[in-house]
């Protein structure tokens, strides 16, 4: 028997380009997001993703391309696709003179929902984000992880089939930001397609099924994150001090490494045989080997230049 | 983008009103107070005072002269400023109205829901001054009831000549630039707190032609004395025409303004 799995992708963009007067924001970018993946877009500040993410909900008109959304096209079925998604946006824009259970019941009525139904939906939200407590509370007295919490509930509030997440755990502890990853990925295991950004790398690791590197506008990579690690970094990373006599044994040793900084990192699939060459050959003091990471290639990529 | 495309909405305009009405009402102690006491202050500062030295104006007394004045001002200032600081404030430092286009309303729809939630607060107001006014025995029943429509169609006017503020004004505090240099003169010279008619000729026509205030206190005059002309329905015309258009723009500076 042959099982045959096919991916409906939900998102499909070609040459998407969007321009603020002279400046291009997002430079003529294609990608395509499957129905119930988990999607990340990430990059320093300015690099475009916040502006695509607001391509998509239907609230910022492009400027050239083609941008579908569950096969409608943007710039003419805005009202039907702003029905089938969740927003949680990068600043919190909970209503501050309502109770927590008084800003999902405004915001349910946005969306048609009828007060009965609006009643149990609101009760079940707020269970699943865990702020049953919380109800009658005004928003002012919240912490951040809660308005956050309570900002993904409101998301959720249209039962969409789409959630877009622009920095969902931006500025949270560590706990905080733990209980939004487990209520994604409980939503993804409704089958709920996630689409987010994200300046945190691990988060993008841990969450992302598939995730794209964008900068100055344009997409520099994508993939699955293991994969872009493996293809960019390697395995592994061998860090040393930034020292002529390094650079040229490694020169020798024709290894693929960056100067970032006052460290020198080797990028390698075999950690043992360079730290030995390097301990051997060069008679350097500190020399670290550790596994590779996205932060690895997200910094490979885009180098480690501060973005204002 | 035109000035002047036709906005397409909604009856989910209703939603945004409804959002603002519900806000309202949390806070109604303090929102029902200042069109309770307003109107006794002047009442009693201007017309009770200052008015004992004016035996009688356009042939009625002083205070019967303000009254009409004191209802069209707070239907000017209840639907200005709440479409000038108010929706500045939920649309710049709450960030309401970006919450809400993330949902199936359009940025059209909320603006349209604002104006008309203005609009709505002239009303209330001018419904509560109305009983207050009537106490005193200066206005003529039933015409003034009719002051209850006509606030909403007034306030409608203000609340688009605010929102169009709102919409190019570079921060709050520049919006202190209309009250100052618009609001404030209309409240002096629409035929206020003296007759229109003092003022030279070219002026006169000068402040009918500008100041959407001398219209409104003009029909709300007439409605309390019940004293009613077809002269009030070119103020009424000029009233309903220039919120038309000035409705559209405000809608269309508010698009340019918030959908980039």
């Amino acid at each position: 028997m042959r099982v045959v799995v096919c991916i409906v992708s939900v998102i499909v963009a070609e040459d998407l380009t969007k321009q603020f007067g002279e400046f291009v924001a997002v430079d003529s970018v294609s990608f395509a997001v499957g129905e119930g993946e988990v999607f990340g877009f990430l990059g320093p500040n300015g690099a475009g993703k916040t502006t695509t993410m607001k391509m998509i909900q239907c609230v910022s008109p492009k400027t050239a391309g083609k941008l579908t959304v569950f096969g409608m096209e943007v710039s003419t079925h805005q009202r039907e696709i702003k029905k089938l998604l969740g927003v949680v946006p990068q600043e919190n824009n909970l209503d501050p003179d309502f109770t927590v259970h008084e800003n999902l019941m405004v915001y349910s009525r946005y969306f048609d929902i009828p007060r009965t139904s609006a009643e149990r939906i609101i009760a079940e939200l707020l269970d699943f984000v865990q702020l049953s407590h919380k109800k009658d509370t005004l928003i002012e007295q919240l912490s951040g992880g809660m308005k956050r919490r309570l900002i993904l509930a409101r998301a959720l509030i249209n039962t969409p089939r789409m959630l877009i997440l622009d920095e969902p755990t931006i500025g949270l502890d560590p706990q905080a930001r733990h209980l939004i990853w487990d209520k994604i990925k409980s939503l993804q295991s409704q089958g709920i397609t996630v689409v987010l950004t994200t300046h945190y790398l691990e988060e993008a690791a841990r969450l992302c099924d598939r995730l794209v590197i964008m900068d100055y506008g344009k997409i520099l990579v994508q993939g699955k994150p293991d994969e872009l690690v493996r293809e960019y970094i390697g395995t592994d990373i061998v860090e040393a001090e930034n020292d002529p006599k390094v650079i040229a044994c490694l020169e020798r040793n024709a290894s693929s490494y960056d100067v970032l900084g006052g460290r020198v990192q080797v990028y390698t699939n075999n950690p043992q045989e360079i730290t030995y060459a390097l301990l051997k050959e060069c008679e350097l003091g500190q020399i670290t080997a550790r596994s590779a990471t996205l932060e690895d290639v997200f910094l490979k990529l885009t180098g480690k230049k501060l973005r204002e | 983008m035109s000035y002047f495309a036709v906005p397409k909405i909604s009856r989910r305009v209703l939603k945004v009103w409804l959002r603002n009405r519900d806000v309202f009402m949390k806070t109604y102690k303090v929102n029902f107070l200042p069109p309770f006491l307003e109107p006794l202050l002047y009442l009693f500062a201007l017309g009770f005072g200052l008015g004992r030295y004016i035996d009688v104006i356009e042939g009625i007394s002083y205070v019967k002269f303000i009254a009409p004045a004191l209802i069209a001002i707070s239907v000017m200032n209840s639907s200005f400023f709440e479409c000038t600081f108010g929706s500045y404030v939920r649309m710049y430092y709450q960030k309401t109205f970006d919450a809400i286009i993330a949902t199936p309303l359009s940025i059209e729809e909320v603006i349209t829901g604002e104006l008309l939630w203005g609009a709505t607060r002239s009303l209330i107001y001018a419904t509560i001054m109305l009983p207050v006014i009537a106490a005193f025995g200066l206005i003529e029943l039933p015409s003034s009831l009719l002051i209850i429509p006509f606030s909403f169609i007034a306030g409608f006017l203000f609340a688009t000549i605010g929102m169009c503020f709102t919409a190019i004004t570079p921060n709050i505090n520049s919006l202190n630039y209309p009250t100052f240099l618009f609001i404030t003169p209309m409240f002096l010279f629409s035929g206020t707190f003296f007759p229109l008619a003092l003022l030279p000729e070219p002026i006169q026509y000068f402040a009918l032609a500008t100041l959407p205030l001398t219209h409104v206190v003009r029909i709300t005059r007439a409605l309390t004395l019940a004293n009613l002309s077809g002269f009030l329905l070119l103020s009424l015309a000029w009233i309903v025409l220039v919120s038309l258009i000035l409705f559209v723009l405000a809608v269309n500076l508010m698009k340019r303004r918030l959908i980039v």
